[in-house]
């Protein structure tokens, strides 16, 4: 017969992994609502945050219960501590979608939108980042966190020249500047998802083998 | 002049330890390292063998018919088993206190002085005070300075355990060995015990056995884990609680077993 405790964490590890699906959907239709200029697909994204939110509420309230009632140590307490954590951070990149969809939306009433520029290739980049982040996360796997933290400085590469070349195109008079106020936004957004699902991997790798990679890359910082 | 980043010397260390009921072995290759003025937990499911282990640390088990030790018991370097050793001056050195309390039939004033007696203090004013400093040591001396002539049989259970540690404190030893000094009492004694054996550890060298890991993880600065016999994992506690090493540890500690 199953503990309850075991019980416990196997619900809020459930409902983790919700919250994860539901922000990976919602960070695809905002980037697919931006490439694309759909105010529908922005429009489900901004609808669709309600719902994280109450997740984000839920699972607090599991993980409060839990640490009252269970006292978890080592890996138990390995967990809820990242869950605490990953909880906020997936509530954040709900957040990151819906300013992209709202970029979306007002692109919308803007005449002479921008070129997109490597906005592709940022978005492919930050959605790959925070997939393979929480399959790690489900997977128990820690080579594949590692993975997703050797990509970060990538996006950040990519959001600097971004944001140099647009204000570049804004001064030769080739961009208006709301249109390059939003994409410049967008970019902002995407990076920081990419910083998020950094969060999440480091999290993983803290989680499955008591190791802090915290601020420094891959190096084996002491275990806790 | 004492290099003072030396780490001090262990107090407490047992080499390759093997015990045995009979033909039944109970230890099984111990080797523990404890430090000195520290508290070290000995964890594990029942009958795994840490009551064993911590007799052995003051030759309780000599008591036992039929236990064979091979092995040995250093404490400061010098080992208990030795040909020289004195078992009632060691059992003066390493104190006891059982899982369920043992007052003698007497007067709470003379269950601190008994032992001092014994080595042969007979000044009275000189009792008086070993056995005040003992019963404020052992935190128990506001509760029953206005009734030391009472019987210890009359007060509670937490007071009693307190009365034994007071006892053990006033025949001035250097290690306290308890065993599930707590198990029988209610939440608010357990805790005054708790906040004991944390201010005694300024003093004196603790080995405690325990059932109760928060107790465990609450108290202690090292913890060792035994299982069926053998010594599975050791190390400081927040180090055994957060992220053990051993898989069979982590199963116990984190109730998956035991």
């Amino acid at each position: 017969m199953e503990r309850t405790f075991v019980k416990h964490i196997g619900s809020i590890r459930a409902t983790v992994i919700e919250m994860g699906t539901l922000v990976e959907e919602a960070v695809s239709r905002a980037t697919a609502s931006f490439l694309e200029r759909s105010v529908d697909k922005a429009r489900q994204v901004v609808e669709g945050d309600g719902r994280i939110n109450a997740l984000e509420i839920a699972i607090d309230k599991a993980v409060f219960e839990f640490l009252a009632l269970h006292q978890p140590v080592a890996g138990d307490l390995r967990f809820i501590f990242i869950v605490q954590k990953m909880n906020k951070d997936l509530e954040r990149l709900g957040d990151h979608a819906v300013n992209i969809a709202q970029a979306t939306m007002s692109c919308a009433t803007i005449e002479r939108p921008m070129p997109v520029g490597q906005v592709p290739t940022m978005s492919s980049m930050a959605r790959q980042m925070l997939r393979d982040s929480l399959t790690s996360f489900i997977d128990g796997d820690p080579q594949l966190a590692l993975t997703v933290l050797e990509q970060d400085d990538q996006v950040d590469a990519i959001n600097r020249s971004m944001t140099r070349e647009t204000i570049e195109m804004v001064k030769k008079g080739v961009a208006g500047i709301e249109a390059a106020l939003e994409l410049i936004k967008v970019v902002k957004n995407l990076e920081r998802i990419a910083d998020l699902a950094t969060n999440i991997a480091e999290d993983v790798i803290f989680y499955t083998q008591a190791r802090d990679v915290k601020h420094h890359g891959n190096a084996a910082a002491p275990a806790a | 002049m004492q290099n003072s980043e030396q780490k001090p010397a262990d107090k407490i260390v047992t080499e390759n330890l093997n015990l045995f009921y009979g033909a039944k072995q109970a230890l099984c290759g111990i080797s523990l390292r404890m430090a000195p003025k520290a508290i070290t937990a000995l964890i594990g499911p029942s009958g795994c063998g840490k009551s064993t282990y911590l007799r052995c640390l003051n030759r309780m088990n000599d008591l036992i018919p039929n236990v064979r030790v091979q092995g040995s018991v250093l404490i400061d370097g010098v080992d208990v088993f030795g040909p020289a050793i004195d078992v009632v001056e060691l059992r003066t050195r390493v104190g006891m206190i059982f899982q369920k309390s043992n007052p003698f039939p007497k007067s709470i004033f003379e269950n601190v002085a008994y032992g001092p007696r014994i080595q042969g203090v007979k000044n009275r004013a000189e009792l008086d005070a070993i056995v005040e400093k003992c019963l404020k040591d052992a935190a128990l001396w506001d509760e029953v300075k206005d009734d030391l002539h009472k019987s210890a049989l009359a007060i509670s259970g937490g007071q009693q355990q307190r009365l034994c540690i007071a006892r053990a404190l006033a025949v001035n030893p250097e290690v306290l060995l308890m065993d599930e000094p707590a198990s029988a009492l209610d939440p608010i004694s357990t805790a005054k015990i708790e906040d004991l054996i944390l201010e005694l550890k300024r003093d004196y060298t603790i080995v405690i056995v325990t059932h109760n890991m928060q107790q465990a993880a609450r108290v202690s600065d090292a913890t060792a884990f035994f299982y069926m016999g053998e010594l599975i994992e050791h190390g400081p506690t927040s180090k055994i609680f957060t992220s053990p090493q051993n898989k069979r540890t982590e199963e116990y500690v984190t109730g998956r077993f035991g």
